[in-house]
């Protein structure tokens, strides 16, 4: 009975397994097969020289810092947003996360231009601030005061501001669902047990939430260390990080060794950060991701 | 101190929002470069809303917006029957090995990042044309490459409501007199629509915002509107561009309201019926 059973469900299984193996399975293979060729197809070892040049380690450390400093910065201002939310009450609530999402549904595309539409230096802000000195110099004591525009483009500041903005909602959504789930007697012990509200917080309410926070930095660190359109289009193209490198070698040199060998070791860095990160968390945090 | 998380969660959804007011006041801007923002629309031959009707005109976007449409719909409607299949098969099935190689694999597309699911996709596809000699990429492609990354999401939204859903369910259902097919399509199915739903949902959505996957597999014979902005934004971005997204982000606000209507009322429904026959029995 029970084996007829399993084979009933594994036959419901096949056309999903088959269609995972040919569209999932088989191209990792053949990023695989790339990575350890060359161009004419013979085994070689010699992609891996190109990723030990200078430019390519600098280019790894770059977006590796850029990713940690904008998964950090997600983090410390998605938690409290999250905590908001996950207070209001349910009827609300579905609205308040809602409104979270709904700057994802703009073309990321067109809200990393908006962003340089408004740090460019004859951007918003740079118009604001002009105009803001100019009435100033209507004052006298700072009639000689002059405007020149402040340059965003290209620092590092705007890359990671770009990153935070462009994923932020993926932090503050896992950090709600677990915050909501956590239940209200938990805290009402800890107060009943002595606890202030930071040490309840610190013992009870992060502990607990946990799972979120590791579902969190994954969606967020994960995307934004191989992003390649975030950095092109807030630095004017000066700035490359390893997308922009895997981009350019498929999509404009034609070269899919370098850039199979690129994605294999961003695979593995990202494959081991995760592995990393889910020893810190339960293994609830599977099902919490998106 | 409520007063304190009020003022701040207030300061976040500004800040959130900001770009995308930019995004609006631009669409309306006087002038043809993105490059300042004005809206003394005597200086230059452009009108209050120009770019709208530019849009509208010229026709160039139109075509990249029903095409991203079609493919996202169909999309969503394959992802959501081999989702829905998919995972009751897993949840149903007892060889806890088996179920664990292929939930890994599905969520692969979920945790690689998005330019390696589509370079790799790319290199089967360039690989199988070059071995048969013909074909290129376009929309079908696009598609197989879509419902790929969109099934782990769509799996994922409907395993919890099958957590959820009483054991005892099917059999009862066969007690009464169903086949195991009228169970599953008259007894369970209608239990598990909210979560089917909201995979569709949520498939139409990735689909529809897709950029990354899509210039990996896509051809010049389908444009969807992500790559249509994307290669125009290169060159440099007209305020007709903006326009289009503000009329994309009202078009998919409509969708989210309409879906979040119809999903409330269809667990309305789902709740005052169980209601109902419990209070029969």
């Amino acid at each position: 009975m029970n084996k007829n059973r399993n084979a009933k469900y594994m036959s419901m299984l096949s056309l999903h397994s088959v269609w995972c193996v040919i569209f999932i399975v088989v191209p990792l293979l053949f990023v695989l097969y790339y990575t350890f060729t060359d161009e004419q197809g013979h085994l070689t070892m010699g992609n891996f020289l190109y990723l030990g040049t200078p430019e390519i380690l600098k280019c790894f450390g770059i977006s590796i810092a850029y990713a940690l400093a904008a998964t950090v910065v997600c983090l410390l201002l998605a938690y409290p947003l999250a905590m908001v939310i996950a207070n209001i009450p349910a009827k609300n609530r579905s609205l308040a996360t809602l409104l979270v999402m709904l700057p994802m549904w703009v073309s990321f595309i067109i809200r990393t231009y908006t962003l340089k539409n408004l740090f460019n230096d004859n951007g918003i802000i740079n118009q604001l601030l002009e105009a803001f000195v100019g009435l100033l110099k209507n004052i006298p004591a700072f009639s000689s005061m002059d405007f020149t525009p402040i340059r965003f483009i290209g620092t590092s500041g705007l890359i990671i501001l770009g990153m935070v903005y462009d994923f932020f909602p993926y932090m503050v959504m896992p950090i709600v669902n677990v915050l909501t789930g956590i239940d209200p007697r938990l805290h009402e012990a800890a107060y009943d047990l002595g606890c202030t509200p930071w040490t309840g917080f610190l013992r009870v309410t992060l502990p607990l939430s946990r799972s979120g926070i590791v579902s969190g930095i994954t969606m967020v660190f994960v995307p934004a260390v191989s992003t390649f359109y975030i950095s092109s289009t807030l630095s004017g193209g000066l700035v490359s990080l390893v997308g922009d490198k895997i981009e350019a070698a498929f999509l404009t040199e034609g070269n899919f060794n370098r850039g199979s060998a690129l994605s294999f070791v961003l695979m593995i860095l990202i494959l081991l950060s995760l592995f990393v990160m889910n020893r810190f968390g339960d293994k609830e945090s599977e099902e919490l991701a998106p | 101190m409520k007063k304190l998380g009020r003022f701040y969660a207030g300061l976040m959804y500004l800040l959130l929002y900001a770009p995308i007011l930019v995004m609006v006041l631009y669409s309306f801007n006087a002038k043809k470069s993105t490059s300042t923002l004005s809206f003394s629309y005597g200086a230059e031959k452009y009108t209050f809303g120009h770019w709208y009707r530019e849009v509208f005109a010229s026709g160039g976007a139109l075509i990249p917006l029903r095409n991203s449409l079609i493919l996202a719909l169909l999309t969503a409607f394959i992802s959501m029957v081999m989702g829905t299949l998919a995972a009751y098969a897993l949840y149903k099935l007892r060889l806890k090995y088996v179920k664990r190689v292929i939930t890994s694999v599905t969520n692969i597309p979920m945790m690689n990042p998005d330019i390696v699911t589509g370079l790799s996709m790319m290199l089967l596809f360039a690989t199988t044309f070059y071995v048969m000699g013909a074909g290129g990429t376009g929309f079908a492609t696009l598609l197989i490459a879509h419902v790929t990354f969109c099934l782990p999401y769509v799996i994922l939204s409907i395993m919890p409501r099958l957590r959820q859903m009483d054991k005892n369910l099917p059999e009862a259902a066969m007690d009464l007199g169903c086949t195991p097919i009228q169970s599953f399509f008259m007894v369970q199915l209608p239990f598990l629509a909210p979560a089917v739903l909201s995979g569709f949902v949520m498939a139409f959505t990735l689909s529809l915002d897709d950029y990354v996957v899509s210039l990996f597999t896509s051809g010049p014979s389908f444009e969807t509107l992500p790559i249509y902005v994307y290669n125009m934004a290169r060159r440099s971005v007209p305020p007709s561009i903006y326009a289009i997204s503000t009329l994309f982000l009202v078009l998919v606000l409509g969708l989210l309201i309409l879906s979040n209507t119809m999903q409330s009322r269809l667990e309305k429904k789902i709740s005052s019926h169980s209601e109902r026959t419990q209070k029969n029995q």
